[in-house]
């Protein structure tokens, strides 16, 4: 299973506590995680990618292992840690606004 | 008794406050959906339980937000919008083309007799229609892709759709005024429009008197007297006697026509209400006193209304959504204001008082008359 730490708001959106986990078919990539993520919460869809092109939106950052994979391409493996589900995969709510 | 439910969204929530009809005593709920900016709330007029509400963020984009329960409850439908084909593009501030780009939901305007049927004017300006409560929207390309549609230009606040009318008197015709392109007319539901901006006059256009171009800030009409409309322009209060055909100013002596909201009395389509602010680099009132004008004789005649709101050091501003009007046999008329306070009047302007003074920013105001 793949552990996702949510933004606050996503998480009351998504009416959950704390991370959540996804169950990944195949290679483990964002778009993969994103997807299984949007499909067990519907009401994620449009709040991290943009509905129409699949872009991340442009205040939302992906972070996993100390790194910013956010501008990774979305088709590229996760790192192991994130696979084994050792360490969580982060969606953040960039900085800004003041 | 009959009661009133007010429907406050603010930049960082929303807000419900209910009141019985003598509009003193006021139970506050709220903030819902905390930390989201609440664009705009509206009730079915066919099902007052059934409520409406934008919420969208600069992080996360759009969600809307129905309740069957007058606000008690609230459940995420719908949030895809999609413009009708290849979007094209409009003008941008600088003049060239751009694309059409979905930003958020300015304002809903849900059907006069079909609880899961709204209507949404978003930015980039485009209205879209739901008719299955809120859980799938599609655009009513016509009035994006009217012909002048790629001259189209932002304004300061975005090109955003932010005022749409149903006409009750006449199944099938609407209006929707845009910042800045100007008022535009449907006679078939929305499928195709027209621009009605025929005698306003704006000197911040390369042609004053231009078809399209103008920043129209919001358009109000009585139910009972249905071919008249006021507008409050960026400069300029104005009047239609002929459902939009033709305007004629009506600023008459108001110590400023620059303003955002515009309202009419519920049982008086005479009686006219607006808000004058000093200017557009000035989005504050005149000598820093919040007044509210009343013209009883349809514009060009106006009153200041100042008992109950402050008359000194005030500088708000109320935006073009914030201000409402219930339907008690006292007129009760409501606004807010960037400051974060509500006030209501419920003797039709004759004396003012704040609901509540400490909200956040306040982006729009609709009331409810209940029996």
């Amino acid at each position: 299973m793949i552990r996702v730490v949510l933004p606050a708001h996503l998480r009351v959106l998504a009416q959950v506590d704390g991370e959540v986990q996804v169950q990944v078919g195949g290679e483990v990539t964002q778009r993969a995680v994103l997807d299984a993520l949007e499909a067990s919460y519907p009401v994620l869809r449009g709040t991290i990618r943009d509905q129409r092109s699949g872009e991340r939106r442009a205040f939302v950052r992906f972070f996993a292992c100390q790194q910013d994979l956010s501008h990774e391409p979305p088709d590229a493996p996760l790192p192991g840690p994130v696979c084994a589900g050792t360490e969580p995969y982060l969606i953040v709510g960039a900085m800004a606004g003041g | 008794m009959s009661n009133v439910r007010v429907l406050i969204g603010t930049r960082k929530g929303a807000f419900v406050l209910t009141a019985d009809g003598k509009r003193e005593n006021w139970d506050i709920s709220g903030p819902h959906f905390p930390g989201w900016e609440i664009y705009h709330m509206k009730g079915s007029p066919a099902d007052p339980d059934r409520l409406y509400a934008s919420q969208s963020s600069g992080w996360f984009g759009q969600l809307i937000q129905r309740s069957d329960d007058g606000g008690a409850s609230w459940a995420p439908v719908g949030n895809d919008f999609r413009y009708d084909g290849e979007p094209g593009t409009h003008q941008w501030y600088d003049g060239t083309p751009h694309p059409w780009e979905f930003a958020r939901v300015w304002h809903l305007e849900p059907s006069l007799d079909d609880p899961d049927t709204v209507y949404a004017g978003v930015e980039d300006a485009g209205l879209f229609k739901t008719t299955d409560g809120g859980q799938s929207w599609r655009e009513l390309p016509g009035l994006r892709t009217h012909r002048s549609g790629p001259s189209w230009q932002p304004g300061a606040g975005g090109m955003c759709l932010h005022t749409i009318l149903l006409d009750r008197s006449a199944p099938g015709r609407m209006f929707a005024a845009i910042s800045a392109a100007g008022a535009f007319r449907s006679d078939d539901d929305g499928g195709s429009w027209q621009p009605i901006n025929q005698g306003l006059h704006s000197e911040g256009i390369p042609d004053p008197a231009a078809e399209v171009g103008h920043c129209v800030h919001r358009i109000a009409q009585h139910p009972d007297r249905p071919s008249v409309l006021y507008m409050q322009k960026h400069w300029d209060v104005m009047r239609s006697d002929d459902g939009g055909g033709s305007w004629h100013e009506v600023s008459g002596n108001l110590p400023t026509d620059f303003g955002f909201p515009i309202d009419v009395h519920a049982h008086e389509p005479d009686t006219v209400y607006v808000v004058p602010i000093t200017s557009d680099s000035h989005h504050f009132p005149p000598e820093g006193k919040l007044r509210v004008y009343r013209s009883r004789t349809g514009g060009d005649d106006w009153e200041p209304l100042t008992t109950g709101l402050p008359q000194r050091d005030c500088y708000v501003n109320v935006l073009r959504d914030a201000m409402a009007v219930d339907s008690l046999d006292s007129c009760g008329v409501y606004f807010g204001t960037t400051g974060g306070q509500v006030y209501v009047s419920a003797d039709a302007g004759g004396s003012w008082a704040p609901i509540v003074r400490d909200l956040p920013a306040v982006l729009s105001v609709e009331v409810q008359t209940r029996p």
